[in-house]
């Protein structure tokens, strides 16, 4: 072979494997990413059941209802609500009144089924998604942060704070 | 007047970067060695320096001087002496301290220890060290100063985040920046090398150890890092392709192929650019994950920052250096000469294909983790790229590698002959296939894909333990003859070989964790007992105790197996009342490579308790995969073709012209 026999190998190489993982990166993209919204934002754009997406919200106080492993709740944006079903172990932050993050799908009744929820991990902390949609929506308040520290005594699943 | 102590020797170690990133610079331009070697001294003071700022930090930690705003935002006095002291770098200011801590300890010991390097290249190198200081020096002094004091000093701290109040933390970090830091030096080499406009196989050499040492604490700490998030987090999870996850495989994925690539260089003064321009994107990609942890850009559990200045100089260091690198690549990189040929089948040419893969794989990690931001920053979609993506992508991409591994070893440099090393991975082919099947059978149907990924990964053990025993002559010649072969092997051959066999291990445990890990999830009062994959869990009791600085709830569970006792496993709940947060402490018990695991959920209104319980087959082979390529890696360091270092003048020339 010649040495230009041999780059056009190499280079014919490359271009094979480059082409095969943008090929896996564009299918990928199309099936295996999953959008944000709040419960507005799922009223409005009438999500099929089954869909999967990430559901962001403030659990509404007193919607909590404990089962013997899992929970429901319902998820508000101020605007709307979503009735949510988990089965499983809430997170340690898990509190009526603070920010969460649940991925799953509706089902057909319209209920969110949450396969996972994320709660907030600090005081200061509410999941970027969800105040970035309060506050687009103006439901943002300055001293969001202050209300937040004084509800952290809401309810949770956890016998004998609530 | 330690704080301030502190601040003043980081100011003059910023100092110190000014000269040293000049003086020997122009130096080597002018061809003064007394200019040149002022690059010696400086790097020198400059650790010193260093040290004495972070040793100022950690000694106001200790203290529990609350007066400071970061011993106050990040300590407490009740909290154990050892998480004061890693308390220092659990926090954005610590953790930037303790970054330029260790650039400089790298900058320190090239000057100590690069007395066989040609001057002007030991001068450029100090001189590229000392811009990436001084640029995070700035960086520390305007925007994350660790020493600010707090005008009304309070009487108690806010504790450090109860997350982080682990031992993981104490390892983890500093492992980290070891690694991510390390790879400076790499990078450092390659702008020297393009300054000087020259590049041979000697500087293969010696970037070689530099970029192999990075590379053992860069997998130590991801593999660390990973543990700790297993048992820290609670949900039994060791991976998450988390950005902040992804900011630190992308250096190594980066750092492996240039490892690989540098070796083609040093043996065969072969892919010369292609080595330069790896060196140079392995540190940008430490830069990116330095950028995309410390600018609070992504909100995970890992980003504690959140102040958008600090993200903008990150960016513009960022900038900067991958945009100046780059440019001086470009202009420079043609200059350099094209070295020894290759056949397409030959040890290069494998290596080239592991490199390829490597880097490709490394960009889809890097798409995953920027198109969610680029995509927001464009069109404000919100989206998240989560382990589908990943899996659809990096995994595709590794399964050609993987099989590829086991052949490089055994082909010829220059010219290789593919069929002779299927022969001799006959055996490790047929032992792949057995544990296929065997794997199979046992699964009895069920996909097929984790049987084959379990032969897969015998094959890539199998594989390096052929290649050692060709190499012996293992069987053809008598035992003592072969041990005498196998005492007479370069250490980098073992070393190739146990990371080899680490990939395999590791692929091995990944496939039996995510296939055959049991989940059990249960309300529990005491008395109740449950049983998970053969094993009996009987929940004994619940009691509360206090901590330093915690209250905790522990439970203690009986756990045996066919009426055997095998002991008590105690996971408990902590309650950090300063901060009003709570972790939970999962328990495990090793069987073997594998593990049982318990969590701790909420106490029910029946007095009981929800529990995570989880069987994980051979999950700990997860981790002893990169400590076996760790390991691999001390040994190639210790060979002693690397210690000794000498350049010695390509033989490649010669050969080069017979290949034509």
């Amino acid at each position: 072979m010649t040495r230009k026999q041999r780059r056009l190998t190499l280079i014919g190489c490359s271009l094979v494997v480059l082409a095969f993982a943008a090929g896996l990166v564009l299918y990928a993209l199309r099936d295996s990413i999953v959008f944000f919204s709040t419960p507005s934002m799922a009223a409005e754009q009438h999500i099929a059941p089954g869909k999967r997406f990430r559901l962001g919200g403030l659990v509404e106080v007193g919607s909590l209802v404990c089962r013997n492993n899992g929970a429901s709740f319902e998820v508000a944006d101020g605007g709307a609500k979503l009735p949510v079903t988990f089965t499983g172990i809430l997170p340690d932050l898990f509190r009526e009144g603070q920010g969460v993050v649940a991925e799953g799908a509706l089902d057909a009744s319209g209920t969110f089924r949450a396969e996972t929820v994320l709660a907030k991990h600090d005081e200061n902390y509410m999941p970027k998604d969800v105040a970035d949609a309060l506050k687009k929506q103006g439901h943002w308040k300055d001293d969001y942060d202050a209300k937040l520290a004084q509800e952290i005594k809401g309810k949770s699943c956890a016998h004998g704070d609530g | 007047m330690i704080a301030e102590a502190g601040h003043y020797a980081l100011v003059l170690a910023l100092g110190l970067a000014l000269i040293q990133s000049t003086v020997p610079m122009l130096g080597a331009r002018w061809g003064d060695p007394a200019l040149m070697n002022v690059a010696r001294s400086t790097a020198l003071a400059q650790f010193l320096f260093v040290a004495l700022s972070f040793a100022a930090l950690v000694t106001l930690h200790v203290t529990s001087d609350f007066s400071v705003v970061n011993v106050y935002e990040n300590s407490h006095s009740l909290q154990p002496m050892i998480y004061k002291i890693t308390g220092v770098w659990g926090n954005h200011e610590g953790s930037m301290l303790l970054w330029v801590l260790i650039l400089a300890l790298f900058g320190g010991l090239v000057a100590a220890f690069g007395n066989n390097l040609p001057l002007s290249l030991r001068a450029n190198v100090l001189g590229v060290q000392a811009w990436i200081a001084g640029a995070f020096y700035l960086f520390i002094l305007i925007t994350s100063n660790p020493f600010l004091r707090i005008a009304n000093p309070p009487l108690e701290g806010r504790d450090l985040n109860p997350v982080l109040q682990d031992i993981g933390i104490a390892v983890h970090p500093p492992m980290l920046y070891l690694g991510y830091v390390g790879f400076s030096i790499s990078f450092s080499f390659a702008i020297a090398a393009l300054l000087e406009g020259r590049i041979d196989a000697a500087w293969a050499r010696w970037v070689r150890p530099w970029t192999l040492m990075a590379w053992i604490f860069l997998t130590l700490g991801i593999a660390m890092g990973s543990y700790w998030a297993y048992y820290e987090l609670g949900w039994g999870g060791w991976w998450f392709w988390d950005p902040v996850e992804n900011a630190s495989l992308m250096p190594w994925l980066a750092g492996t192929a240039l490892l690989h690539s540098a070796l083609v260089m040093e043996k065969r003064n072969a892919l010369k650019v292609w080595t330069i321009l790896l060196s140079i994107l392995t540190f940008s990609l430490s830069l990116l994950g330095t950028f995309l942890v410390r600018s609070g850009v992504l909100t995970s559990v890992h980003a504690f920052a959140s102040d958008p200045t600090r993200g903008v100089f990150i960016l513009l260091i960022l900038c900067i250096f991958i945009g100046g690198s780059l440019t001086l690549f470009a202009g420079r990189a043609s200059s350099l000469k094209q070295g020894g040929l290759f056949a397409p089948i030959s040890r290069e040419g494998a290596l080239v294909l592991n490199n390829l893969f490597l880097t490709t794989a490394c960009a889809t990690v890097f798409i995953g983790t920027l198109y969610p931001l680029a995509l927001e920053v464009i069109t404000g979609d919100k989206i998240s790229v989560g382990a589908p993506f990943f899996n659809l992508t990096f995994g595709p991409l590794f399964v050609p590698l993987m099989v590829a591994v086991p052949f490089g070893p055994m082909l010829a440099w220059k010219r290789g002959d593919l069929l002779g090393a299927a022969q001799r991975l006959m055996a490790a082919g047929i032992t792949a296939l057995i544990a296929f099947a065997i794997v199979w059978a046992w699964a009895r149907g069920g996909s097929a894909l984790a049987p084959l990924a379990i032969g897969l990964a015998v094959f890539v053990v199998a594989g390096a333990v052929s290649d050692l025993a060709e190499r012996v002559q293992l069987f053809r010649v008598p035992p003592r003859v072969s041990l005498r072969r196998a005492g007479g092997l370069p250490r980098s051959v073992w070393g190739a070989a146990f990371a080899h066999a680490g990939v395999g291990v590791a692929l091995m445990g990944i496939v039996c964790e995510t296939t055959w890990n049991s989940e059990h999830i249960a309300a529990m009062r005491s008395g109740d007992s449950t049983v998970i994959a053969g094993y009996e869990l009987r929940f004994d009791r619940l009691k509360e105790q206090q901590g330093p600085n915690y209250r905790e709830l522990v439970a203690s569970f009986n756990v045996s197996v066919d009426g055997k006792p095998l002991g008590v496993m105690t996971p408990s709940k902590r309650n950090f009342t300063t901060r009003g947060t709570s972790t939970t402490e999962a328990a495990l018990l090793s069987r073997g490579a594998s593990q049982l695991y318990i969590s701790l959920g909420d106490t029910t209104s029946n007095g009981g308790i929800n529990v995570r319980m989880y069987y994980k087959p051979l999950v700990l082979l997860i981790w002893f995969g990169p400590v076996l390529m760790a390991f691999g890696g001390m040994l190639s360091l210790s060979d002693r073709r690397l210690r000794v270092g000498a350049p010695k003048p390509a033989r490649a020339l010669r050969g080069l012209q017979a290949a034509e």
